[in-house]
This record gives structure tokens, sequence and C-alpha cells, in this order.
């Protein structure tokens, strides 16, 4: 019937193929073609033609269940992936619901504070938060500049939204990321372990780590996005920490170990302070992170921006896609320079 | 010099020899392996090989060596930086490898502190924190940490620059607070690694001053490691000279100078300048018989450089050795003429081997 026919007769492997022919749920492809045939029995009957050699098929599981029933589609083992998951997800969600519930609250409690405060305190709450952090004019007119006219745009409400949500998740990032990279820089193994599941974050297609967590936690949780948000923008403040504290000068250290310094005397008093700066470019990373991902989040109901270039896209008004996309543009421009002022004034203290 | 003569720090048999399996190498070297033979048979490193040093005291030990002879492995090893393969360190009669981790770190905050070649000051913090910073670790409260530092900064002439950060003083200043910050710990032992190696010449002289005008003050343990011939004959009480892991002479630098035991040390010791460095004592015969034909006295610790200054030349004359007022020796110019030929290495290839 099919090309790899032969190869299962020689192992002797008919009886076990011939068990049982499923009728499990067909191929994309097969569905086309018996649509195609308009029945598709006149199909089965015909002798299969012979495939010229040139045309062989990979042995794939689609093509191998051609010759061998036993043997499942592609499809079937996708479908297994699912059931598979959908039956731990009640386990997981146990452990992992209670364990990320803070996030929800966090995030919705911070939503509604920082809407909840008029624009007339917000704005200069931020303009003196930008200050303190900077202490340069020039940055603190950006950031002044940009939240008046998103105010006079009526964007306001949106990006305090999003800034709000930035702001949690890269509260939690630092929070978690910070002590893991210090634990990878204390060790060797920990390192190797931690490396590959930071590639694999960043390297994720974004959208592919929404698929799971829809399934564990309701699209109406705010928890959803926060920790797609975090998962992806947790990475740089790890590795950095971790750099930052390898990269600190083994002379330093050693003196520190010469003069009795304990670990903790030396991780809090030589060690942070030292790698604060590639700390700092962390952070700053992650908030740029963030804001990248909190547009994406929006697919998954976070407020904010986000929310405005999905209205965009799905009804093609390209006006409200553009202003709000141009919006995100200037926040991320504030946000980056507000940091990297804060992260030059750390760096001029030590030098 | 002191006159007690107590051995504040010990070390026997110590072995050091890095690699995956250091106890199955020691086995090897102790049967007789060479250094080549260990790395090319074995692959493990010898970095020191049955080292046996008595510090007394009060006295500054120098131990000198070329790059690669193991010398900051050894002063690594009282403190345990490194920990050693074999052997024994004793400080007070303590053996410091049997320590816990609390007691370690009680060793390093209260009895011995280390001055870098790099300096390896915290770059985050002013000077006079760093100066204060031994006793901060101790847990004493900012006021006295900083009280101390203050101190010691002054006596290394370092006043007013308390509130700068290290990056802002020249390299010499930096060691300074280096040795600041290790004078504050009070600790009676100082242990000194190449710590005047990256100082320029003229800044270098001027800190091996200050180091001998503070010790004669304070009468610490010092142990500085030196791969600079003329400063290790300037500073030391007690000279060990190291080789590939190895002791080829230790004692008084002027016995070694005048009795080199090894090619390796004639051949290093021939170039630098025995008029200086030799004193009177070590030429001188010492007798108390009154000599004849005495030209004036010359006190013992004189050294060459300054009797034959005096004599203008003359090596028919002779001169009355004295000590705290009273003749010890007497010194004939010839015998001083003769000790500035350098013991010549019987192989004239020493040099390249």
């Amino acid at each position: 019937m099919a090309i790899y026919d032969g190869i299962f007769k020689t192992l002797g492997l008919s009886d076990w193929c011939a068990t049982e022919d499923t009728g499990g749920p067909m191929t994309m492809a097969e569905l086309l073609a018996q649509a195609n045939n308009g029945g598709g029995e006149a199909a089965a009957d015909a002798p299969a033609p012979a495939t010229p050699l040139l045309e062989t098929p990979f042995p794939s599981l689609d093509t191998l269940h051609k010759s061998c029933g036993s043997i499942p589609r592609t499809r079937d083992m996708t479908s297994a992936v699912e059931e598979g998951f959908l039956n731990v997800k009640d386990g997981l969600k146990v452990v992992l619901d209670p364990l990320t519930q803070p996030l929800s609250w966090l995030l919705d409690w911070s939503l509604s504070a920082f809407q909840a405060t008029p624009w007339f305190i917000m704005i200069p709450l931020l303009m003196l938060l930008t200050y303190y952090a900077s202490r340069s004019w020039s940055v603190l007119a950006l950031v002044t500049g940009s939240f008046v006219f998103m105010a006079f745009i009526d964007h306001y409400n949106y990006a305090i939204q999003t800034l709000s949500i930035i702001f949690v998740c890269t509260i939690f990032c630092v929070a978690l990321g910070v002590p893991i990279g210090i634990a990878m820089s204390k060790s060797n193994t920990m390192q190797r372990i931690t490396i590959p599941i930071l590639d694999m974050l960043q390297t994720l297609p974004t959208f592919v780590y929404l698929i799971p967590l829809i399934f564990l936690f309701s699209v109406t949780e705010s928890k959803l996005y926060g920790i797609a948000i975090i998962l992806y923008a947790i990475v740089p403040v790890i590795r950095l920490t971790d750099l930052g504290i390898r990269l600190v000068d083994k002379d330093v250290i050693e003196a520190a170990d010469a003069f009795g310094m304990n670990s903790w005397q030396k991780l809090t008093g030589v060690q942070i302070p030292l790698a604060l700066p590639n700390i700092m470019a962390g952070i700053n990373q992650t908030i740029m992170m963030s804001l990248a991902m909190v547009v994406i989040a929006s697919l998954v109901s976070a407020p904010g921006l986000g929310v405005l270039v999905l209205r965009g896209i799905n009804n093609l008004e390209l006006g409200v896609g553009l202003v709000s996309g141009f919006c995100i543009v200037l926040l991320a421009v504030l946000l980056d320079r507000s940091t990297k002022a804060a992260l030059g004034r750390i760096n001029a203290s030590e030098k | 010099m002191t006159d007690t003569s107590k051995i504040k720090v010990s070390i026997r048999g110590l072995y050091k020899i890095f690699g995956a399996k250091p106890k199955e190498a020691l086995t090897h070297v102790k049967d007789g392996l060479g250094k080549p033979e260990l790395l090319d048979q074995h692959g493990h490193v010898l970095g020191l090989q049955d080292i046996n040093v008595d510090m007394q005291e009060g006295e500054i030990t120098v131990i000198m060596g070329l790059s690669g002879s193991g010398k900051s492995t050894l002063i690594r090893h009282l403190n345990r930086l490194i920990e050693p393969t074999d052997g024994e360190i004793l400080v007070d009669g303590e053996d410091v490898l049997a320590y816990g981790e609390k007691q370690l770190h009680t060793l390093r905050q209260n009895t011995m502190s280390m001055v870098f070649q790099k300096f390896a000051l915290f770059p985050h913090r002013t000077v006079l924190q760093n100066a204060g910073m031994a006793r901060r670790v101790r847990g004493e409260d900012a006021a006295s940490a900083d009280k101390e530092g203050q101190k010691w900064l002054k006596r290394v002439g370092l006043e007013g620059y308390e509130d700068k950060y290290p990056n802002q003083l020249s390299g010499g200043m930096q060691q300074r607070v280096g040795i600041a910050r290790a004078l504050a710990s009070d600790s009676e032992i100082m242990l000194m690694d190449e710590a005047f190696s990256a100082l320029d010449p003229l800044i270098r002289t001027d800190m091996q001053d200050l180091l001998l005008e503070l010790q004669r003050e304070l009468h610490k343990t010092i142990v500085f490691i030196t791969h600079d011939l003329d400063e290790a004959l300037k500073l030391a009480d007690h000279l060990v000279i190291l080789k590939d892991g190895a002791i080829v002479q230790q004692g008084e630098p002027q016995e070694i100078l005048l009795n080199p035991n090894d090619p390796y040390i004639m051949d290093f010791i021939s170039d630098i300048n025995r008029a200086r460095v030799l004193r009177v004592r070590s030429v001188m015969d010492a007798t108390t018989t009154a000599g004849v034909d005495i030209s004036g006295d010359v006190e013992a610790d004189a050294n060459l450089e300054s009797v034959i200054a005096m004599s203008g030349g003359d090596t028919t004359k002779h001169y009355r050795v004295m000590k705290n007022g009273k003749q010890i020796g007497l010194l004939h110019m010839q015998d001083l003429v003769r000790a500035l030929v350098p013991v010549i290495a019987p192989e004239h290839d020493n040099r390249a081997a």
C-alpha cells in the first residue's frame, strides 16, 4: 500500500501493525484529500501508484502510519502532549495558584492605586522621582514633556496602566532575579543549570509561553500576564547580576578574605556594591523588556497602551495604532533615559 | 633588631601541589620526584616543596625569589588564603591548619593583616573607611574604626585625604592607605606581598624607609615578599631565598652575601653593590685586643661604603669597630676590599640555565 510496507514485512511486524487501524483524528492533509475526492472510497481501492525513487518520503510518523497502523500519527502525538499537559495542569495549579496569588494582588492593587491618584499629583510625583534618581534636568524635562503630551492626547490613563504593570513586574524581577544571579555567581553548577533555562526564556517566541499560561490560569486573572512579563524580562537582571559579581576584582575579594570578612560581609560590603553598575544595567534591560512584553500581553487582557495597539490591528484603525505605538516609544525612551542617568550617577560616584 | 628570640610563626614541612589529585602526587614528590618530572609524568605542578622557616617575633622576614618561585603562594598559606597539601603552620605555637572557619576569621581579623602588591583597596569606600576596614569587619563601631583609621593615615602621611576615593590617589599614596589599613587592625603579624613592587623606584625607597621607621617603633612580625634583592637586603632581618618552590638558602642577609651556598644565589648577588649592603660587623676581625696603627673608630652597623669614603681609598688603614661605645673588633681595609669581590659561581653558564 505504501512505500515502507516492505520494511515492516521483513521485520515480521505485519501482525502487530494490522491489529488496529485507528479511527483517530485525521491530519489536515487527509481531510482535504477526502474532501477533494468527494468520498475517498474510490481512492482507497485504487492500487497505489509506484513512487519514484527520488520522491521517497522521509520515514516520518505520518508516512510510517500509512504502512503500519500501530504507529501513531503526528497529530496523535500533539494531542498526547496536550492531554499530558491537561492532566498535570490541575496538580500544577494547586501549587502554582497560591504561590502566584501575591502577584495578582500586587498588580491589581498597584493598577488601582496608580489610576486612583489624580494626574496633578501623579505627574509631579513622577517628576520628583525622576529628578531624585537621575539628578538631570534634561531627563526631567523629557519625562515631564512626555507625560503632559500623553495626557493632552488622552493617552495618560493607558500610559499609567502600562507604567503600573512595569513597576510591579520590575520589582518582582529584581526581587527574584538578583538572588538567583547571586546564587549563580557562587556556584558553577548552579550557573550551568540556569544558563540553558535563561537561553530558552530569551529565545522562546513571546507568544509561545502565553499558550500554556492561558491553560494554567484564567484569562481574567492579572497574574497571567504578570507571569508572562516576568518570565520574559527577568533574564537580563539574572545574567548581569551573575556577571557583575563574577567580574569583581579578584584582588579586592582576596583583601576582603585576608581581613577575615565572612561571606555575608563580603557579599553585602564588597561584591554587591561593586557589581551594582552591572546590576543596574540589568535592571534597565529588564524594564525595557517588560515594556516590550506588556504590549504583547494585552492579548491576554493586560491593560494599557497595548490594548490600543491591539485595537488598531484588529479594527484596522491605523491612527489609533500609530499614536499608541508612538506613546510606547515615548515611554520606552523616558524609562531608558532615567534609569541610564541613575546608572551613570552610580558609576560616577565610584570612579 | 630586638633581643627577644621568640618564634612567632613557624612553617614545618610545607608542601603545596596544584592539580587534580595533590595527595597522590605528594607521595611521588616525597619519593624524590622533581618539579619538571612531576609535571611531565603526572600533570601536577609542584608549588612548594618542604618549606621550613621560623619567623622571629619582631623581625622582618623577607622571602625572596623570582616570579614563579612560589613566594606569593607561600605567604598566602600563612593566613590560609591557600590551603597547603601537607605540613604545619604554627602561629604562637598553635596549628593554624586545625582551625575551623570561625577561628580562621578571628585569626585574619586580629592576628594577621596583609598588604597587597596591587593595593586591593575597596574602590567604593573612602580612604578613611578603607583604613578603618579591619576594625569594621571585627564589628567595632564606625567611630572607633574611623578614629583608628585617622590615626594611622596621619602616621603614613596621608592627613587630609580621608574623604577621597582610592582611585583619586597616586599609586604610592594608595599603598600608604594599604599599609595604614594593615596597621589599623593592630595585628601582631603583617604579611606584605610584593607591597612595593608596583611603585616607581623613588617612591619605593620612600616606602621602604617608612616601613623601617614604623618597624623600629612597632616591632611587628613582618613577612615581606619581594623579587628585588636590594629591597630584600635593605629590609631583611632574616632572608629566605626561594627557587622553584624550594628554599635554596636562608639566614642573616650578610651571611648569605658572604657565604652563598648555591650557584643560583652567587649569580643572584653578583650584580649588587656590596659596599652599600655589607656592614662593618660582617667583615671585621672580631677581637677586643687593641690594634696597632688605628686610624679611627667605625660603627659596627656602618656599611662599607661609608668606611671607604672615610679612609679616602687608602687600603693600608685599620679601624676600631665600636658597638654601644665598646670595641667589638678591628677592621682592616684590606679585608674590606677583599669582601667587595663577589663569590663567583663555578659554572659561568648558570644564568643561561
